[in-house]
């Protein structure tokens, strides 16, 4: 739902402002930022009002790490949008799209090591290398941070498009390693990971048959 | 003359916010955070206003039970697992709030391996045995454990009455089938009807009880109304719910969990830190309401009562 309006609204506020004839980039990125927040502190407003259920630290976990899970497939939206409704300028929004997306990742991480854990690093170690979703979990994790180090501009001039653009294939592998990790964490009901991996699999899909085009024009 | 060019982040008088608008922002976060959250959050409900339940009075105590923190009712009620209604911890006290259904009598069906088998109403099988209170402990597979004030009486003085016979090796449970009432059963998350099962050895250990209620209670449809298995020393999902079939067999019974997922789920399924599920780590857990974690203990700290029962045992095979 957040996903569609955040759509609805990112789009009707551009094609606004291109009426207008001046395009106000700043104002969307200082707002798209404040929206992105919200799962964040809807989170704390309800671990502070005592709303979380009776295993906070669970809700927690999860709620950030779904979030995190969300946020990456809305950045794999914003460049089909783009081919969809032809305004360029969505390109502005990717990067915060995606650092949020490491955000919600880290928040999770974090819960994880701190809340779960205790920062108990032997038996940390010991949960990465015996249990494979924990496994798939960190290593999507360290993948992140190339991606994350990479997104200044100055990182993208100094890397040269074609070579950042080729970095950042990663994320496809992080979208993909991010459903496997909810995929494996359930018991027996599959059904939100299989949502999730029918969203990510369109997303790539739609991908695949844009180029196949293109190659066929060229 | 003053020429002043319009910067691109100058905002326009009409772009600007109303005062009235500004003055009212705080307001406007309230709701909006309220309305998020109410959209968000799960809310509680629980099956029938709680003072509505029938009381059981005059329990007597049980040296089997624990002095620890009881954990509150609330999250004895709202935090469950029980497939059959869903499975989010907060499905079956959102869904179950009619459960069972008042104008059917729940029967009981005893039979298999035994000399006196029988169908039984649930008050007229209940109606013999003096029930008692036993804080039990309740560890979960999934890393997360409680304090629970059970009410009900020991297994075995039932499966007595059956008199099996020396073919009964083990006893199966089953639950109601039942997707009109059990919403979660309409999807196929498990191998409908829910099975479990006890080596006959364990059913007859005196910390085995079939509970009817708990807080002084009757039982809530979330937590197996009307009547279900408690067996303290193994992980939760053993004690199986809203029984409606108590069967005497001489193989081991295949559980729901073992045909979900066989190479995770073991039939012995006792609490034991030392050996790992795939998932979760077994040696510590979070008691609901706690923020630290506790150290696990060797079949839930039950050990004295009931270790005798895996002597020689591969713990590790047999898990």
């Amino acid at each position: 739902m957040l996903l569609t309006s955040m759509q609805t609204w990112t789009s009707s506020v551009i094609s606004k402002s291109r009426a207008d004839g001046v395009l106000k980039l700043v104002h969307f990125k200082v707002l798209l930022f404040i929206v992105c927040l919200y799962p964040f502190f809807s989170l704390a407003w309800g671990l502070l009002t005592d709303q979380l259920g009776v295993n906070p630290v669970e809700t927690l976990t999860r709620s950030s790490g779904l979030w995190g899970l969300r946020f990456l497939l809305i950045t794999l939206c914003v460049t089909p949008l783009r081919w969809l409704t032809g305004i360029n300028q969505l390109i502005r929004f990717r990067r915060m799209l995606g650092l949020y997306a490491f955000f919600y990742a880290t928040v999770h991480m974090l819960l994880y090591l701190g809340l779960d854990q205790f920062f108990d690093w032997s038996e940390i170690w010991r949960d990465i290398i015996k249990r494979p979703f924990i496994t798939v979990g960190f290593i999507n994790f360290i993948a992140l941070l190339p991606l994350v180090f990479t997104s200044t501009n100055k990182m993208m001039k100094r890397l040269g498009g074609q070579r950042w653009k080729k970095l950042h294939r990663l994320t496809y592998f992080v979208a993909v390693a991010a459903c496997l990790h909810f995929l494996m964490l359930v018991k027996a009901d599959i059904r939100e990971p299989v949502i999730y991996i029918f969203l990510l699999t369109g997303l790539l899909a739609v991908r695949l048959i844009y180029q196949y085009r293109q190659k066929k024009l060229a | 003359m003053f020429i002043r060019n319009k910067k691109p982040w100058d905002l326009s008088d009409s772009e600007v916010t109303d005062y009235k608008v500004y003055k009212n922002r705080r307001q406007f976060l309230n709701t909006a955070i309220s309305v998020g959250l109410a959209s968000a959050l799960p809310s509680i409900g629980l099956a029938k206003p709680v003072d509505e339940l029938k009381e059981y009075e005059g329990l007597s105590k049980s040296p089997f039970s624990t002095d620890e923190e009881k954990s509150t009712f609330e999250a004895i009620t709202t935090y469950n697992n029980f497939y059959e209604f869903g499975t989010a911890k907060s499905a079956p006290s959102l869904y179950a709030t009619e459960f069972p259904d008042e104008s059917e009598t729940w029967k009981i069906e005893i039979d298999g391996e035994c000399d006196n088998p029988g169908v039984y109403d649930y008050a007229e099988l209940v109606k013999p045995f003096t029930l008692e209170e036993r804080i039990y402990r309740m560890r979960c597979v999934e890393g997360w454990s409680m304090v629970i004030p059970w009410i009900g009486f020991p297994l075995g003085e039932l499966l007595k009455k059956a008199q099996p016979n020396s073919r009964a090796k083990y006893v199966e449970f089953t639950t109601l089938y039942d997707p009109e009432q059990m919403p979660g059963q309409r999807r196929d998350v498990l191998a409908w009807p829910y099975v479990e099962g006890l080596r006959i050895d364990e059913a007859m250990n005196p910390l085995t009880i079939i509970s009817v209620g708990l807080y002084g209670k009757e039982l809530l449809g979330q937590n197996g109304a009307p009547l279900r298995l408690v067996v303290p020393w193994k992980y939760g999902f053993k004690s199986i719910k809203s029984i409606v079939r108590i069967r005497f067999v001489e193989k081991m019974p295949q559980t729901a969990w073992m045909k979900a997922n066989a190479s995770e789920y073991g039939f012995y399924s006792n609490v034991n830190p030392n050996v790992d599920h795939p998932r979760w780590s077994q040696r510590k857990e979070r008691r609901i309401g706690e923020f630290l974690k506790r150290e696990t203990l060797m079949f839930n700290g039950y050990g004295e009562h009931v270790a005798d029962l895996y002597a020689d045992m591969d713990l590790k095979r047999y898990f």
